[in-house]
């Protein structure tokens, strides 16, 4: 950081920023190998929309630090331990139903989470956040109507979904933390108490798991680590795959 | 019906789905619309290839905008066929079975990032110039489809290009992967206009019907014409010792191609054949419960709408 600059205020964007930058790579390995053309289609627009999302959050995070660092020195120069995205996010594709149901959990969060945001006393922050929950409002439609499709569809598609949300739960506690970093950013207005979130999410998971005919997971143990860099040994597979040119030629423009 | 129907087509009268049409005109349109749809599709693999290492978060946008337009073409062309009475999972299917065919440009590979730019700059722009005349072809649906088709081709060419300039321009490794790029590209780029038009076995009924309105020779042309001052531009070697301007006749001259290797790849020996297909068939087979499952849902949804 140089001298004056906001730290509390950089880490914060970086959180913002690699969630949507780390999903929307996972959402994009499926791009050309959908199951329908609508799908393959459906979900490479929540790519780009994450990926627009992930360069206005990283490009304020670097002028913010204010070393000259900008969205892909931010995406393509840091190592596993620096980024602050949520384990969910990291998490492997798997199969349609693993990939819906990771998506289902993030939008729903990401939905809430921008309402708040749109109301930080942080202007940029506020404005970023009303163009993405746009974007997410639609994202959360879209996940829960497969959710719910996939859920009370086949017999099949049921096990699936429900062993797809059961593996996941345990990587939903992290997006409702509460850390030192997020209390001074509440104190200053930036954004709100994630906790509090918690509640509205839990009935909005319960109330469309209900008409997925899908069990509420029961797992009480919950993972985390990664908003303060300690990831799945997955991240590093996803860093190395896409930061290869920008490590391979140094100092390069594209 | 067949002199009545070649005097629409003569008047310059666009055949529409509803509309009598010979047998071989249909076939011909489902052959071809489908091969096309088919190349968009099976086109998505290799640029999709570099999606997930991007350079630049700005790249992978325009990549990942570019693939999904792929789908898209991929999407209204099949709607194309299904006016002329084929489903598209028939048509699917037929690409999965190998019976139909696709652009054999997608059997090579994407080995470097240059290689983005390159099928954007050649591959799009060999596909434009043969697209271009189709906007006016005989059959409504497709030539409309095609209208749209064409534009987003256009700014995709644009964008390859740039992605050239840029390496061409930039550091001596990036300039030598430009070069490479161009050099594994051109010969299969030249080979998209198809056989030349004295073994071309479709040409000569789909000019009658206007279908095609240009020969593969014409359209060859024109493509060289194009791309030879914007390789000079670029800096970069377009690998044919014989390509010269040529005064006499308005044109660039050009060497020989190597049709022993364009039969060969759509025989199915390129280096991606087998590969390619193998992910269609592998999304197509590992979707089979999604779609499955999308289909009970919508059942049950319209049982509990006809007890309500």
């Amino acid at each position: 950081m140089s001298a004056g600059s906001d730290n509390i205020l950089f880490e914060y964007l970086l959180r913002l920023g690699d969630n949507c930058l780390i999903l929307s790579q996972r959402l994009s390995e499926w791009c050309g190998h959908g199951p329908v053309l609508e799908e393959d289609i459906a979900l490479t627009n929540v790519a780009l929309d994450l990926l627009g999302q992930a360069r206005l959050w990283l490009s304020y995070a670097g002028e913010v630090e204010g070393r000259g660092r900008g969205e892909d020195d931010l995406a393509f120069l840091r190592d596993a331990r620096e980024f602050r995205n949520v384990l969910l996010v990291e998490q492997s594709n798997a199969d349609y139903a693993f990939t819906t149901a990771r998506q289902f959990y993030f939008d729903a969060w990401h939905s809430l989470a921008l309402s708040e945001l749109m109301r930080s006393a942080d202007v940029r922050v506020a404005e970023i956040a009303e163009k993405a929950a746009k974007e997410v409002t639609y994202h959360l439609q879209r996940s829960s109507e497969w959710v719910i499709r996939l859920g009370d569809g086949t017999e099949e598609s049921r096990h699936r979904m429900q062993t797809a949300v059961d593996a996941l739960w345990s990587y939903t506690g992290e997006l409702f933390e509460m850390d030192e970093m997020d209390r001074s950013a509440r104190e200053r207005g930036l954004g709100p108490d994630w906790s509090a979130l918690r509640e509205r999410w839990m009935q909005y998971v319960a109330r469309t798991f209900a008409e997925a005919t899908l069990e509420i997971p029961q797992g009480t143990w919950m993972q985390r680590g990664g908003r303060h860099g300690v990831h799945s040994e997955r991240l590093g597979y996803i860093l190395a795959e896409m930061q290869f040119l920008q490590r391979a030629y140094p100092g390069a423009k594209w | 019906m067949s002199a009545e129907f070649q005097e629409r087509i003569e008047a310059g009268i666009k055949i529409e789905p509803k509309d009598e049409m010979p047998e071989g005109y249909r076939n011909t349109l489902i052959r071809q619309i489908s091969q096309h749809a088919h190349s968009e599709i099976v086109g998505q693999l290799p640029e999709g290839n570099w999606i997930t290492r991007a350079p630049t978060l700005k790249r992978k946008a325009i990549l990942l905008a570019k693939v999904q337009d792929e789908a898209g073409h991929g999407l209204y062309l099949y709607a194309a066929v299904e006016t002329l009475g084929v489903t598209r999972e028939q048509t699917i299917q037929d690409l999965l079975s190998g019976k139909a065919k696709y652009s054999s440009i997608f059997n090579y590979p994407t080995l470097t990032w240059a290689d983005i730019g390159a099928i954007g700059w050649l591959v799009d722009g060999a596909a434009i110039i043969n697209q271009i005349p189709i906007c006016r072809c005989s059959y409504g649906p497709y030539a409309r489809a095609m209208v749209r088709i064409c534009k987003e081709e256009t700014f995709h060419q644009r964008q390859g290009f740039e992605i050239m300039l840029t390496l061409a321009r930039g550091t001596p490794e990036q300039k030598a992967m430009a070069q490479d790029a161009l050099n594994r590209w051109w010969w299969p780029s030249l080979m998209m206009h198809g056989p030349p038009d004295a073994d071309s076995k479709h040409s000569a009924q789909s000019m009658a019907w206007k279908i095609k309105l240009f020969s593969n020779d014409e359209l060859r042309q024109k493509f060289v014409d194009q791309i030879a001052p914007q390789a000079d531009f670029l800096g970069l070697k377009i690998p044919d010792p014989d390509l010269k301007w040529n005064p006499e006749r308005g044109h660039y001259d050009f060497g020989p191609i190597d049709w022993n290797e364009f039969y060969s790849v759509i025989q199915g020996n390129g280096p991606c054949n087998r590969e390619r297909l193998q992910a269609r068939i592998d999304a197509h087979r590992q979707g089979a419960w999604v779609r499955d499952a999308a289909a009970a849902y919508a059942a049950k949804q319209r049982a509990k709408a006809r007890v309500a």
